[in-house]
């Protein structure tokens, strides 16, 4: 299969999948679902990783650098602070 | 290929998506986040054991500082600030995808005589996407933390020029993919990119932040998206979709609790009747004391209170905390109801009533406390407004009109807690307070609710 398709359907099936998880979600934990779910979106750390250290040019690598620091502000920030608002949580005792 | 590398990739999507479905109760959610957070350790760890990379000094450099912002950041936010924390991680996010892109771009250019059409199509995509990410949140973000006015700026016509803009970026993205030896077109295209994601925010005023934040929310994850397409990396590729879709579900929530469509809150569009504040409330306005607040709570056996953006900007949640536990000390019973857009982001208010303490049980969606209303004795409406408006049940009241509202103005007795008669963000006169069965409580929430809470003691 052309590597496209392929990644194509991926991307589609996994929208799908994003729908079905995050509609159960409720409502009381929406704000820690948006942190959380941006600390995932920082995955593109992945390839600022490879432009950073494949020292192609020192344009890509001056690039692949600054894109490191935004996506682990994102990554680290992100599942922290999603992780300090839902230990806030809890239940009648 | 490295088949490995590939395998772990697709265990730490399986674990996003198990930490996503972790999200869907607060008793499995701090182990979902810390799944999510594994999967992401497991990724980053295996990108660098690719044999691309050569050189690890800077990369050591950039995650040392990030780590460290990243830390800071959050250890140091309060919960009220909140919105404006996650539009900025938002934007750094969506700002990454777009430099990954550009770098992948300009690889391609030196290494291959021509890149394939899927592979400039994407690189265009994430430029525009992750541009107009960075710089709406970032915009966003300057709104939230009151550095830029919030209030909705005055473009003109700023409909026209946004669509010159988008059309530009487009034209823009199209000679990437005709000639993509011209990797300059592409900084071109994330400056265009930049000016628009200012203009689209700008002119967003306070409450509509919790459309905006969802809306840059599934940028952020659709620029990964588009950067995976760049890369053809399937971890990307997932992990950006589940993000994306899960910020459209929630665009969508808050639109429909506005009653507005996506459209109408990027592009204005505020027009209808207005009723003048005089005729609403001219000698129907009855204000109250805490004193009478605390005996008309005494005799009451079920209290619901109503949060809105006023009570993070008062800090009263400590204080609505400690009245809540005196009252059910007492044996009244205290619910949360709390509307889809109360704040300024979805779930805002729960986050802070959370903070202080408050089981989430206790936090009622308005699908679930709108029927008990005409059950409740006492609701204490604290720094809303516009969201228990009943002006919005009429066809012709203007910008509110068929927004779904919390029905206090059914309880046997309102007390709103307001400073002033002001309106809220939709700039309509509410005639709750105006109602027989309301009292105004004029002023801070935070000194009134400890007033209350004193005068119950003494009682």
């Amino acid at each position: 299969m052309d590597p496209f398709v392929a990644a194509l359907t991926i991307f589609v099936l996994a929208v799908f999948v994003g729908f079905e998880v995050i509609t159960k979600v409720p409502p009381t934990l929406h704000t820690p679902l948006m942190s959380g779910s941006n600390a995932i979106s920082g995955i593109t750390l992945v390839g600022a990783l490879l432009a950073a250290g494949a020292k192609e040019t020192t344009l890509t690598t001056i690039l692949g650098v600054v894109a490191v620091v935004f996506a682990t502000i994102n990554v680290v920030g992100g599942f922290l602070v999603t992780h300090r608002m839902l230990r806030m949580f809890r239940r009648k005792d | 290929m490295n088949i490995g590398i590939n395998i772990g990739y697709l265990v730490a999507a399986a674990l996003f998506i198990f930490g996503l479905k972790g999200l869907s109760h607060p008793r499995t959610a701090v182990r979902g986040n810390l799944l999510g957070a594994t999967g992401m350790l497991l990724a980053v760890v295996l990108t660098l054991l690719d044999r691309q990379i050569i050189s690890f000094e800077w990369i050591l450099v950039g995650l040392v500082i990030g780590a460290g912002f990243g830390v800071i950041l959050a250890v140091k936010v309060q919960m009220t600030q909140m919105p404006q924390l996650v539009a900025l991680f938002n934007g750094f996010g969506g700002g990454a995808s777009a430099l990954v892109a550009g770098a992948a771009l300009i690889e391609a250019a030196l290494l291959t005589t021509a890149p394939s059409t899927q592979m400039t199509v994407s690189t265009a995509a994430s430029g525009l996407i992750g541009a107009v990410t960075f710089w709406g949140s970032l915009i966003a973000f300057g709104k939230l933390q009151g550095i830029i006015s919030s209030k909705p700026a005055k473009i003109p016509a700023h409909q026209l020029l946004n669509g010159i803009l988008l059309l530009a970026s487009l034209g823009l993205g199209a000679l990437i993919v005709l000639d993509p030896s011209a990797t300059w077109v592409y900084w071109i295209l994330v400056a265009v990119a930049s000016a628009l994601g200012v203009l689209m925010v700008m002119p967003i005023g306070g409450a509509d932040m919790p459309v905006v934040i969802s809306l840059l929310n599934s940028f952020s994850g659709l620029a990964a998206a588009a950067t995976g397409f760049v890369l053809l990396n399937n971890v990307l590729i997932i992990s950006g979709s589940l993000v994306g879709a899960s910020g459209l579900i929630l665009t969508n929530l808050m639109c429909k609790a506005m009653n507005r469509s996506l459209g109408n809150v990027l592009f204005g569009g505020v027009g209808g009747t207005i009723a003048a504040a005089d005729d609403v409330y001219a000698g129907k306005i009855k204000s109250t004391s805490p004193d009478e607040v605390a005996m008309l709570l005494e005799g009451a056996r079920r209290v619901v209170i109503v949060p809105g953006y006023g009570m993070a900007v008062a800090q009263a949640q400590y204080a609505v905390r400690d009245l809540t536990n005196l009252l059910e000390s007492r044996g009244t019973e205290v619910e949360f109801g709390i509307h889809p857009v109360a704040g300024r982001m979805p779930g805002h208010m729960n986050v802070l009533l959370a903070e202080a303490n408050i089981p989430y049980d206790k936090l009622k969606t308005m699908e679930e406390i709108n029927p008990t209303f005409e059950q409740t004795d006492v609701v204490i409406v604290l720094g809303a407004n516009d969201t228990v408006n009943p002006a919005a049940r009429e066809a012709d009241s203007g910008p509110l009109a068929g927004m779904p509202i919390l029905d206090v103005d059914k309880a046997r007795t309102v007390v709103v807690i307001k400073r002033s008669l002001s309106p809220g963000f939709a700039g309509v006169p509410n005639p709750l307070f105006a109602a027989d069965n309301t009292l105004m409580l004029f002023g801070d929430g935070k000194q009134m609710v400890t007033e209350i809470i004193a005068a119950l003691k003494e009682a």
